[in-house]
């Protein structure tokens, strides 16, 4: 390797690492990532122009071509996706990264005398193909499941056991074909499918409120995929910013459990769907709901002092994050303190609930973290719960039984008034029942978030 | 057991990168606002596009004859640059909503 292209290298690996150190603060992120994406930009400049090799100017155009049109799609659908859609399109992303490291360890298969190399480099040509198929296929299944494309949760019994014995499967295979310096393409191909189906069977079980931590774990599954193949070619900054991401994504994955208070295993060896069924029989001890209407709910917020928004998924899925910064502002200019408490889980992913509601210029500072806004409850004279559900699920504090005992959730029920604006009285993804909405204090306003908040709007614009 | 020594001995260098890298990437993602975590997550998915260098690797030594190869490795930078692109200019999008109101 050149020295020239050694040095690019080095400087784009630098830049991962300032860049995701950026990406750290609110203040610099926006330069780390510029940051990243330029040395990035470097290091496939350099890669594609500084070789000693004769390549034919055919290769050349058919690397620009598939760059050209790799990027302009790439560039149109980030541009336009809804911010809702946030979660799927990295997912979605994330799974073209997979197979594209797939596809270079059949390529380099094909080109390697099997017989001639080392045990080492069959392993590391295997495990890309295996790892690469694994995050390509269940990442389009995370991708499937959120958008709602894909609704099956299947539960079979043994399913872990199945699974398991799946995967061991693959790696015997993988193996096998490295011990016996194997260079049958069947077996390959038996293993690309291998890895396919296993990333698969590995999302099917897992439901939609675990997704989030799937992604972050597929992320991370694709970036040492990304290692490996710089393995193969002896390349530092495949290596660590395979390595990076990796890492980085694994710390993501259990910071995003420890804010569901739950283990990794138990995300992915599933635990939630289990006491799904049942709920009809724990209304009649729960007791009675009361409803409210959108003028009731405009005149108690008229006279609050202290009112504190807790937006969930279902604010998401109505796109009613404008609306809620209107109801807002209103409330703001009557002199009413407003804040919007932000669960670390809040939407589908933590911290997306922040994005859907920056993007419609609701302030940085008024929105305010769990650990924050918990003790402030207990001042809140209204509390607006617009499409959440599990997050301010009592259940999690006071009953040991409940699947999600023990998560952290923002305590509403402190404050003296708690309005709940939902579609219907269906369960949230925990699929479970919640005692909030039975508590005396609490009025239910049932509706689309839009409508429900728009009609909230127009009733304080006429007081 | 052997080969495993063997293994690491030959590679020494690059064991000493991916233990380091490790803690580094560690280290960056410690301490970050769980506000943060979404365009962490998609900035750091963008940053796993590096892939991308292999597949532009693979179409440079592949013989142009070689059409099978050519096709995957044509197929690969697709991908990887999309993953690379898509990635980077998503986690932009996020984060020019933060920008702070004065």
């Amino acid at each position: 390797m050149s020295v020239a292209l050694s040095i690019i290298y080095l400087i784009a690996t630098v830049t991962f690492i300032v860049g995701l150190k950026r990406l750290g603060h609110p203040d610099t992120a926006k330069s780390g990532n510029l940051i990243a994406a330029a040395g990035m930009g470097l290091a496939i400049v350099g890669t594609i122009f500084i070789h000693d090799l004769e390549v034919p100017t055919i290769i050349y155009a058919l690397i620009g071509i598939a760059i050209l049109v790799g990027a302009i799609i790439g560039w149109l659908i980030a541009v336009k996706v809804e911010m809702t859609k946030m979660p799927e399109l990295v997912s979605l992303f994330n799974g073209f990264g997979g197979a594209s490291a797939a596809l270079i360890g059949i390529v380099e298969f094909g080109n390697a005398d099997i017989q001639a190399t080392s045990a080492s480099m069959v392993i590391t040509v295997l495990s890309a193909v295996i790892i690469g198929a694994i995050t390509f296929s269940g990442s389009l299944m995370a991708w499937g499941k959120l958008n709602g494309k894909v609704k099956s949760v299947i539960k079979i019994p043994q399913y872990n056991i199945i699974n398991n014995v799946f995967i061991i499967a693959v790696i015997g295979l993988a193996a096998y074909m490295t011990a016996g310096s194997i260079d049958t393409p069947v077996l390959l191909y038996a293993l690309l499918v291998g890895g396919l189906v296993y990333g698969i069977l590995f999302v099917m079980p897992i439901g939609g409120a675990d997704m989030p931590v799937v992604i972050s774990l597929l992320n991370s599954l694709t970036g040492i995929a990304a290692a490996i193949t710089g393995v193969l070619y002896d390349n530092m900054v495949m290596l660590v910013g395979g390595i990076l991401v990796g890492s980085a994504g694994i710390i993501l994955t259990v910071a995003m459990c420890k804010a569901m208070n739950r283990t990794l295993a138990s995300v992915i060896f599933g635990s939630f769907s289990a006491s799904a069924s049942g709920p009809e029989g724990v209304n009649k001890t729960l007791g009675t709901i009361k409803t409210t209407t959108a003028s009731d709910t405009a005149i108690m917020m008229n006279y609050a002092t202290n009112v504190i928004i807790v937006p969930g998924y279902g604010l998401a899925v109505a796109q009613a994050q404008h609306v809620i910064h209107e109801l807002e502002e209103i409330l703001t200019g009557k002199g009413v303190n407003v804040k919007y408490a932000i669960h670390p889980v809040a939407g589908r992913m933590p911290g997306h609930m922040n994005v859907l509601l920056a993007e419609s210029n609701v302030e940085y500072d008024m929105l305010v973290e769990m650990d924050d806004i918990n003790p402030q409850f207990n001042n809140a004279d209204v509390v607006l719960v617009v499409g959440a559900n599990d997050v301010v699920n009592p259940a999690a504090h006071n009953d040991p039984s409940s699947p999600i005992y023990g998560m952290p959730i923002l305590d509403v029920e402190n404050a003296k008034h708690i309005v709940v604006n939902k579609r219907s009285m269906k369960a949230g993804y925990a699929g479970i029942e919640n005692e909030l909405f039975y508590n005396s204090k609490t009025s239910m306003l049932f509706g689309d978030a839009k409508a429900a908040l728009t009609d909230l709007v127009s009733e304080l614009k006429g007081m | 057991m052997q080969q495993i020594i063997e293994f690491i001995n030959n590679n020494l260098q690059i064991v000493y990168i991916i233990i380091l890298a490790t803690f580094v990437g560690v280290e960056l993602i410690k301490s970050i606002p769980a506000v943060l975590h979404t365009p962490l997550m998609s900035g750091a998915n963008a940053l796993s596009g590096v892939v991308i260098v292999g597949a532009i690797l693979v179409m440079l030594h592949s013989n142009p004859t070689d059409y099978l190869a050519l096709a995957l490795g044509f197929v690969a930078v697709v991908l990887g640059i999309l993953n690379v692109v898509g990635g980077f200019a998503v986690t932009n999008r996020m984060l020019e909503m933060f920008k702070k109101k004065k």
